[in-house]
């Protein structure tokens, strides 16, 4: 009995393995596709949707839950510092006075209004759905709502966790083991354009494999502007899979420093059959060095178009926050590349302070799906009279306008780092101006001395 | 290891904490959960450094005097043990100086004036200036608010003519001071409910 359970298992296993070379690994490498992810994926959203109105409907009866409020919990105004202060100083009897003591209320409800509710921390943790996905970790006031969808979230973590979990790990390893095998083999070719097309190949055939192994669905528009040989290739940065998802329509440069194990056995061999740039860490600090290496990188026409992510960080793919300058130094072309994820079906954010790139890794293979819309957008190029900042200011409200998502001009570091003073210094600068302003308008009136 | 303080909020605590702030159900709930995300080291209380993290506030020029209100302070405490957290129930009870007056109900207890009166607005905003809480501004520390408000920018010798007109307009009683009552006729003609108070979207 043992031995026909021996015999059974192997059986199963070689089927496994026959379904996932014929059916996935192979349509993948020459970029075809069965089909199978965007009928799961309508499946999907048909059982969502349902699944939302149920809970709608179980909301109505239970007032005490409050659905989520994507737009912020609280009114702000939008004035301006000057509008507000002139707008409390209105209703003052005297005239003149530099200085009222109804100034401080201003700061006072600024202040007060960002404790509540401010632009900057919640884009560091994912973002609160207004439905529901079935997916528990996304769901911060689970009640229990009706037997059907606790059955049907039932039925999705057994098939999420039994049968699409194996799948895609045993994907994601053959992705990259074929990737470092094959660079490798790709590497001990001399330079010439086989090894250059080769190179490509073995490239998307991973990140195809890898795509699969996350069931991501990725629309790429505006396929002509896609990014050239010899620019630079910007994008707004949610997680790792970015690179994926960026990787599987073209070959790119990538740029980052250089790890240890599992992570630095794979950089290493790519390097082996394409000119990737990886630093180690002490040249990472010496910016000028950095620099230098990309430039002359992008001045060799010919190299791939280099990946950077300007903000340095992950954000929660709800607002893109300012590019850092250094990769508008460079020179050349800049080709920006919008990436919005579909929080309905999965959350990819990286929230690298909750959860190590593991158990993110783990997350991420055990949600329903990832849908992408990836948008191409036209090159651009420093202007006259422009410095880098600006220019860097420039191509994130593209990137924000087209990917739908909100401009703030705050720093990707503040996830880990103090605010810096000059932000503080340059509020007290414009309330200086407000109070010097009153000064010198009511320097030319005669000042009425009040009894009160 | 104590659990996560992302424990749900009990439906006493709710009541309670209603009753106390007037606050609803919902915007307790909301409150809440803006309370745990701040509390980084998920202890159930907030520390100034949690509020310090919040960019906004970092640079608003009264961010500490704003900070200091949330923390209960005075000779007495600060002498016998300095409160350096703050809980749930004192996070509401600050905020709830900041709910708008016409959300107060028309049959509340009249002998407990709620914390969104006009008048404990105005003590709320007396306090930012009054740095040694003894009930009175005086000429330092009104010099010392100006400072944080306006940074380098204006020398020392304009900003005390500043401070001294400020006190010769508000000052009755000749004491060189500003208190409580002068404060508030200074403030008579400001629609303090409209500029000290924080809309929620239900």
């Amino acid at each position: 009995a043992e031995g026909d359970l021996w015999t059974v298992a192997v059986a199963v296993f070689q089927l496994w393995i026959f379904v996932v070379v014929f059916f996935i690994t192979l349509p993948a490498m020459f970029g075809l596709s069965l089909g199978v992810t965007s009928v799961y994926i309508q499946i999907l959203v048909k059982l969502l949707e349902w699944a939302t109105i149920r809970i709608q409907r179980g909301r109505e009866e239970q007032p005490s839950v409050p659905a989520p409020l994507p737009n912020g919990i609280i009114e702000r105004a939008e004035g301006s510092m000057e509008e507000e202060m002139e707008q409390l100083r209105r209703s003052r009897s005297l005239e003149g006075g530099e200085f009222a003591l109804s100034d401080a209320l201003y700061f006072c409800k600024k202040g007060l209004e960002s404790i509540v509710d401010d632009q900057v921390t919640q884009r560091f943790s994912s973002e609160e759905l207004a439905s529901w996905n079935l997916l528990t970790r996304t769901n911060q006031n689970f009640r229990y709502i009706s037997l059907r969808l606790t059955i049907f979230w039932g039925i999705g973590v057994f098939v999420r966790y039994c049968v699409l979990f194996p799948l895609r790990i045993t994907l994601a390893i053959i992705g990259l083991s074929w990737l470092v095998i094959g660079t490798t083999l790709v590497g001990f070719l001399p330079e010439n354009s086989v090894k250059y097309w080769l190179s490509e190949v073995v490239h998307l055939t991973c990140y195809r494999i890898c795509a699969r192994a996350l069931s991501a669905t990725i629309r790429y528009h505006n396929k002509e502007n896609r990014p050239q040989k010899g620019g630079i290739c910007v994008a707004n940065h949610t997680t790792p899979i970015d690179v994926v998802i960026l990787a599987n329509d073209g070959c790119y440069a990538m740029v980052g420093q250089i790890h240890g194990g599992l992570m630095g056995v794979i950089q290493r061999s790519m390097v082996r059959s394409c000119p990737h740039v990886w630093f180690e860490r002490s040249e990472m600090k010496d910016r000028h060095a950095v620099t230098s290496r990309l430039r002359a990188h992008v001045a060799a026409k010919t190299k791939l178009p280099i990946l950077i992510f300007p903000e340095g960080t992950c954000i929660n793919n709800t607002s893109v926050m300012m590019f850092k300058k250094g990769s508008f130094e460079i020179g050349g072309t800049i080709h920006p590349v919008a990436i919005k994820y579909d929080p309905r079906l999965g959350d990819a954010f990286w929230n690298s302070s909750k959860y190590n790139m593991v158990s993110y890794l783990l997350r991420t293979m055990t949600s329903w799906a990832i849908v992408v819309n990836v948008w191409y957008l036209p090159p651009m190029t420093i202007q006259d009279g422009e410095d880098a900042v600006q220019f860097a200011n420039r191509v994130k409200s593209a990137v924000a306008c087209r990917g739908g998502l909100l401009d703030l001009a705050w720093d990707g570091s503040l996830k880990r780092g103090k605010v810096k003073d000059a932000y503080k210094e340059e509020q007290q600068k414009m309330y200086s101006r407000v109070i010097v302003r009153q000064n010198s308008i009511s320097a030319t009136h005669t000042r009425r001395d009040d009894q009160s | 290891m104590g659990s996560r303080a992302s424990r749900l909020l009990r439906e006493e605590e709710i009541e309670e904490i209603k009753k106390e702030t007037g606050f609803s159900h919902s915007q307790i709930t909301r409150l809440y959960s803006r309370f745990t995300s701040l509390d980084k080291g998920e202890n159930g209380t907030l520390s100034r450094e949690d509020f310090q993290r919040i960019p906004e506030l970092a640079i608003n020029p009264l961010g500490d005097r704003i900070i200091n209100a949330f923390f209960p302070e005075g000779y007495f405490v600060l002498v016998i043990f300095r409160e350096d957290q703050v809980n749930f129930r004192g996070f509401m009870r600050t905020l709830a100086h900041f709910r708008p007056i016409e959300d107060n109900e028309k049959n509340k207890n009249p002998a407990t004036e709620p914390l969104n009166s006009r008048t404990n607005k105005l003590l709320f905003a007396f306090r930012l200036y009054d740095l040694d809480r003894d009930d009175k501004i005086s000429r330092d520390e009104l010099l010392q608010v100006l400072r944080m408000m306006v940074g380098v920018n204006i020398s020392d010798e304009q900003l005390g003519s500043i401070a001294d007109r400020t006190i010769q307009e508000a000052d009755t009683n000749g004491d060189s001071c500003i208190s409580f009552n002068e404060f508030i006729k200074v403030l008579e003609k400001v629609d303090v409910e409209q500029k000290m108070s924080i809309r929620f979207l239900h």
